[in-house]
């Protein structure tokens, strides 16, 4: 199984270079791959056991993280693989045709391979974490597939769209699996169901089911995140059939069939699942009836079926679960069908709009036939497998939860009607009747597009006639791997005069009036229907993204503005804020430290060196004060030559004499560049001055309170004394901070070394190398 | 003493740097030299790591004076990785500066300068000792005030001002703090800080402390609310030096944050590294809707740099050993991908003549393999698996959801989202949208330039996705590291020797 899924991913890998040599061989070619899988699968479902247990493959990834790529091989795994590969061997065939002579053809290949080995990825993992890596690889390969016309503005907005609202989607999952693993202590699901009981009773318990099905109902477009699946149809066609429709927007539903076993169930699960399905359901149907684009009618039906295989996981009984399979079958096989048709409609005739199509099963015999076969299925008729899957959803429903079954049933029946309606309009409304004008002359597909919808509509015939061949065999395991017990499933053409029959007579009468009165219908309400277009979800989406973007702007202009001065204010009160809080908060504390230093110094201090900090204080307050430049630097020489002499009086003379010429060469470079300045002036006003003076103060006040404190709580001796001890004895030194500076820390001198010289190599380049005003300055933060 | 291995880093791009220096006429044999120094780093590094992970922490006392009286250099697990991505990214951007920087500003010693840029890194990385890690950092900050401004273009001097003041801010910060805490403990040494302010000293001291460190450091790193140099100057300097900016200045305040957070200041993690996880969210969030608000290439990815640190920033926040293997491997995976970007925004610009992506268009048609690097190194940065970052990101929200810090752990996920957003917004502009009808004509080297250009790209995104590939060691290495920075013990036996815990 291992192999099974990673070659998807080698073939992908090579797809491109391949179809450089293979041309229009390639779909036949890399078809091989699904249907070589297909077969494989198909084979090992046909060795399927109730009392074994399924087979198990384990490869440890990342065992330190807990992900490992185990596969199991169980019904329900083995049920959608067969599903993804045989479907992605007809639509590999598939899009040879449809995208022929395409110049990107060998990269759509690659992207398709990669989400069916992806999609083989999801089902097959039994591990949480390999689940998830998989899922998010099936949207990264359904973002490179909705966006393949990329240079259409729509492909690529649907194309994020669908992204955006997974990918959220499937964080929120992230976070529920690694609950869920922290509390069920594995990654492993069948290890998890082991322990179900544990877990449903964690206080984590909601949480984490709540963050799990938004992953599941983003992937598998639940009301109201059902937004981006119409508007993917932005895809090829064959993207639609593939991803949208039979495969990827299943790997929701499947994840909640796969975690039945240990989240299902409970009174929240069916509190939240079955209404979510139910309104989707029935939301979906009812939009999909008045759609007049072929894909996008055929789009709302899928989101539609969605809602019902979540309502039946949600309902959780027995009869309920089985139903879920059959019908999750059944639509597989007919949407899949109907989107290849309506891909081949639109290749050969240039129409997507139901209303200007007709009487096209002349030219397109073939694709007429198979259409008709997935139609009726859809619309649940006798002889094909939608009508047996309809009859078990309804016998379901009918037995639905207590209080709900009359609700569940009515809701049900109501969509099946507008599905009646909807499998007309797409599959005999475009075939039959008086033909019209298209933008094209239609003749019959090639072989290779015709092959799709012909197989899937006979297959949809075949098991109708014949249900028990997959009933007995893969659906039952199916059912029973997602209940977690062995169950029977049998499936009938004929139940006899039942109840259910009588609904289905009932709806596919409300079907066909449906059809009858949908053109006026929708022309009636078409205000209401704008009306709740407005305020529907996909305004939610827009409206979502563009206030993210407002925001965004509005807190860069702000944080971001372009002013240094409000940038340093901002540093500084968040120095002032972080230790000031600090200080604040031991204030009993501090105020002892700070007034034991404070008489240790009164006692300790000398009256000159009050008159030098006088000094100094006043030569600050005059460089704050000055009006001109010259008097500024003067000021703010005074200070550097005090500060000089503070450490001439603290033992410090080698400092001092640094600092002297430091000051000294500040003053002379101020005087020299003195007549290059651009002329004085104050833009400060009260109000910032009294702002700035605060801030100041409060950094002095940290600052030297800071100071005061450290005197006071003097912890250990320092390592000072050593180098005294050790300069002349060890390092043969009569200077004790030269040798400081050579030996003791030489390395700290080798850094200031080449401090300078860089500093030197700087200043050379700058006054050398002007590549100058190429380019003006623009305003930072916005562009 | 022949620990010499840990000086090597340091001495290797000095030595390159100063023959680079004498030979400052010849621009042929400072690419040279450029070209023999960054593989000799990168060869050095990974004997050190190697040793270091086969035999524990090494340690060397600088002029053999005895800790804590001399200068300690220490190499841990953590140090040793991020010693080695340095010397890694030195290459590839030596190498992606040979085909992409202009001719004067080689011969305005643009090479020394890098190597310099490379020691002061490396020099930050591995020293013991506080006032020392203060030397490294003086040296980066003019190594790299040099490189923003070095050309001398008018926006590049603007930034250059606000990116000098305000790392010199941070200097004065940091320099008070050692100040004071010489003042209280007398010592200077790390281990010997660590033993001493878990000792005598006074508590309300060490976290007053603790928060002039974050500031001063949080400001090398970019994170909330002390980020503003860092957007108003990252895009204006060539790509190369962006590049490398990029991938090593703000993870080296990274580095200090997360070195003196797990080894000094431990007295109140119930304040201080609260603090810590309330600024990393913070910085996660405004960084990302900074990006989200940009329609320049460099500009957007700029502004992900900030973004980014605040993932960095959790893992020491949540400290716990998953959390910090978490900071470790997202920080290397981070630095391989953002390198990568600033790289590939480089080749487009070589090739398209722009950076707007309003001007940009096509490059999915006409350059395939350009296209799935930055797909590759942009979904890794979005942490979509199986690339780097999706296990960088899984490790922290997992150890965030541990320790039941839910807030951090939706803003994270969310920010990842975003980020994902703000890639395809590249993607979808540059690349997906159709381009200009005539491609813009290609500067001096053409197609040769470009493809050399994309030798460390293609070698960047498949290290991305070596790391997700391979995540089982990387995690491993990191889980090693974490170990060790929570175990502070081993650090402090290993410079002061056994005796002194």
């Amino acid at each position: 199984m291992l192999i099974a899924v990673l070659s998807g991913f080698a073939l992908a890998l090579i797809a491109p270079s391949l179809h450089r040599l293979t041309h229009k061989r390639t779909g036949f070619l890399v078809g091989l791959l699904p249907l070589g899988l297909c077969v494989y699968f198909v084979r090992l479902a046909s060795g399927l056991d109730a009392d074994v247990a399924p087979v198990r493959e384990t490869l440890a990834w990342v065992p330190s993280l807990g992900l490992s790529l185990s596969f199991t091989a169980d019904g329900l795994s083995l049920l959608f693989a067969a599903l993804i590969s045989g479907i992605g061997f007809l639509v590999a065939i598939y899009s040879g045709g449809y995208l022929d002579n395409h110049p990107q053809l060998g990269r759509w290949y690659a992207y398709l391979l990669m989400f069916m080995a992806s999609m083989l990825g999801v089902v097959l993992s039994s591990n949480l974490l390999a689940i998830f890596v998989f899922w998010e690889l099936t949207s990264i390969s359904s973002y490179l597939l909705i966006g393949f016309f990329h240079e259409e503005e729509d492909s690529r907005k649907a194309a994020l769209q669908a992204l955006l609202v997974t990918g959220l989607g499937g964080v929120a999952m992230l976070a529920g699996f690694v609950l869920l693993g922290r509390v069920g202590g594995s990654f492993e699901v069948h290890e998890l169901a082991a322990g179900a009981g544990l877990i449903r009773g964690d206080p984590l318990y909601l949480p984490m089911l709540l963050l799990i099905l938004a992953g599941a109902f983003t992937k598998s477009a639940q009301f109201p995140f059902h937004v981006w699946l119409p508007s993917a149809m932005a895809a090829p066609t064959p993207a639609s059939a593939y991803l949208h429709s039979s495969t990827m927007v299943k790997a929701g539903i499947f994840l909640l069939a796969r975690l039945f076993p240990v989240l299902g169930g409970t009174p929240a699960w069916t509190a939240v699942v079955m209404p979510v399905g139910a309104i989707t359901m029935v939301f979906g149907a009812y939009v999909a009836m008045r759609q007049n684009i072929l894909k996008k009618l055929l789009a709302y039906s899928t989101v539609s079926a969605l809602g019902a295989m979540t309502m039946l996981l949600g309902m959780g009984t027995d009869g309920a679960v089985k139903a879920a399979v059959a019908f999750l079958f059944a639509h597989a096989l007919y949407k899949a069908a109907l989107f290849l048709a309506a891909g081949i409609i639109d290749h050969e005739t240039g129409e997507r709009d139901v209303r200007r199509l007709g009487g096209l099963a002349r030219a397109l015999p073939i694709t007429a036939a198979g259409a008709a076969a997935a139609g009726l299925s859809m619309a649940g008729i006798p002889l094909l497998f939608g009508f047996v899957a309809k009859e078990i959803f309804y016998e379901a429903a009918l037995h639905g939860p207590d209080g709900w079954a009359a609700a569940l049933t009515t809701a049900a029946v109501v969509s099946s009607m507008f599905f009646v309606a909807a499998a007309a309009c797409v599959a005999y409304r475009p075939f039959f009747g008086a033909a019209t004008e298209t933008p094209k002359r239609p003749h019959e597909a090639p072989a290779s597009m015709w092959l799709g919808p012909a197989l899937l509509g006979a297959g949809s015939l075949a098991f109708g006639v014949f249900p028990g061949w997959i009933g007995e065999g893969l659906l039952n395991h199916s059912a029973s791997a997602a209940l977690g017990k062995s169950v029977d499933l049998h499936l009938r053409l004929w139940h006899g005069f039942t109840p259910v029959l009588g609904l289905s007579a009932v709806t596919l009468l409300g079907g066909v009036a449906a059809y009858a009165v949908r053109p006026r219908f929708t022309a009636a309400l078409a205000t209401v229907h704008r009306g709740c277009d407005a305020i529907g979800p996909q305004r939610w989406y827009d409206g979502a993204l563009n206030g993210m973007l407002v925001v965004a702007k509005l807190q860069t202009k702000v944080l971001q503005n372009g002013y240094l001065r409000h940038y340093l204010a901002v540093i500084l009160i968040t120095l002032v804020g972080l230790s000031g809080s600090v200080l604040l908060t031991h204030v009993k504390e501090i105020r002892k430290h700070v007034i034991d230093s404070l008489v240790i110094a009164w006692e300790t201090v000398e009256f000159y060196e009050l008159g030098l900090a006088v000094i100094l204080i006043i030569a600050i307050a005059a460089a704050v004060h000055s009006r001109t430049r010259l008097a500024a630097i003067a000021a703010l020489g005074v200070v550097g030559y005090g500060v000089a002499l503070v450490f001439v009086l603290f033992g410090a003379p080698d400092l001092a004499m640094t600092q002297i010429v430091i000051e000294t060469l500040t003053v002379i470079l101020f005087v020299l560049v003195f007549y290059h300045l651009p002329p004085f002036a104050i833009y400060a006003n009260r109000i910032s001055r009294a702002r700035d003076l605060l801030l100041a103060t409060s950094v002095g006040v940290v600052m030297g309170v800071l100071t005061l404190v450290a005197t006071a709580t003097q912890a250990y001796p320092t390592i000072s004394s050593y180098y005294g001890e050790m300069s002349y004895d060890l390092a043969h030194g009569r200077n004790v901070v030269n040798v400081i500076l050579v030996d003791f820390r030489a390395l700290d001198t080798m850094g200031e070394i080449t401090v300078l010289t860089v500093a030197g190599v700087g200043a050379f380049a700058l006054l050398k190398l002007r590549l100058g005003a190429r380019s003006r300055g623009d305003e930072e933060g916005s562009s | 003493m022949s620990n010499w291995l840990l000086t090597l880093p340091i001495l290797i791009p000095l030595v390159t740097a100063a023959t680079s220096l004498v030979f400052w006429r010849s621009v042929r044999t400072q690419r040279a030299a450029a070209v023999i120094g960054a593989i000799a780093l990168l060869l050095a590094a990974l004997a050190l790591a190697a040793r270091v992970d086969a035999e524990g922490i090494q340690v060397m006392q600088a002029g053999a004076w005895e800790a804590p009286f001399g200068i300690s250099l220490v190499a841990d697990l953590f140090s040793a990785i991020m010693v080695t991505i340095a010397a890694a990214m030195g290459l590839a951007i030596v190498y992606y500066s040979l085909w992409s920087m202009d001719r004067e500003r080689e011969s305005f010693c643009y090479y020394p300068l890098l190597q310099v840029l490379l020691m002061g890194v490396c020099g930050a990385f591995l020293t013991g000792d506080l006032f020392n890690l203060y030397v490294w950092f003086e040296v980066m900050l003019m190594a790299s005030f040099v490189l923003l401004s070095l050309g001398g273009e008018r926006p590049q001097l603007e930034g250059a001002i606000k990116y000098v003041t305000l790392n010199l801010v941070s200097s004065a910060v940091f320099l008070s703090a050692v100040g004071i805490l010489y003042g209280i403990v007398g010592s200077l040494n790390m281990a010997d800080l660590a033993v001493k302010l878990h000792g005598e000293t006074e508590p309300v001291m060490a976290t007053t402390l603790a928060m002039m460190f974050l500031v001063a450091f949080g400001i090398k790193a970019a994170i909330f609310p002390l980020f503003f140099w860092l957007p108003a100057s990252y895009h204006t300097p060539p790509i190369a030096v962006t590049a490398i900016f990029a991938g090593l200045l703000t993870k080296v305040g990274v580095y200090a944050l997360m070195r003196v957070f797990t080894l000094l200041f431990t007295q109140d993690v119930g304040f201080t590294h609260t603090v810590i996880l309330v600024l990393s969210g913070f910085t996660m969030v405004t960084g990302v809707l900074g990006a989200a608000a940009q329609n320049e290439f460099r500009r957007i990815l700029t502004f992900h740099i900030v973004s980014q640190i605040g993932y960095l920033i959790m893992g020491l926040a949540l400290f716990t050993p998953l959390a910090l293997a978490g900071s470790v491997y997202y920080m290397v995976h981070v630095i391989i991908a953002k390198t990568n970007l600033f790289l590939i925004s480089g080749v487009v610009h070589a090739s398209e003549g722009t950076y707007e992506l309003g001007k940009l268009g096509g490059l999915y048609k006409r350059r395939p393999y350009l296209s799935l690097a930055f797909m590759i190194s942009a979904l890794a940065l979005a942490g979509i698996p199986p690339l780097s970052g999706f296990f960088a990101k899984y490790s922290l929200v997992a150890a965030g959801l541990d320790r039941g810090s839910y807030g951090i752990v939706a803003a994270a996920l969310g920010v990842s989202v975003l980020t994902l957003f703000s890639m395809t917004k590249i993607w979808a502009a540059a690349f997906w949208a159709p381009g200009p009808a005539e491609p813009a004509a290609l500067g001096p080297g053409g197609e040769r330039r470009i493809r050399a250009m994309m030798v460390p790209v293609a070698a960047l995104a498949g290290a991305s996705v070596a790391m997700g590939v391979g995540a089982e060691y990387f995690i491993g290495l990191s889980l090693r590291a974490s170990a060790q920075l929570l175990d502070p013990n081993q650090y402090i036996g290993a410079v002061l020797g056994r005796n002194a815990l």
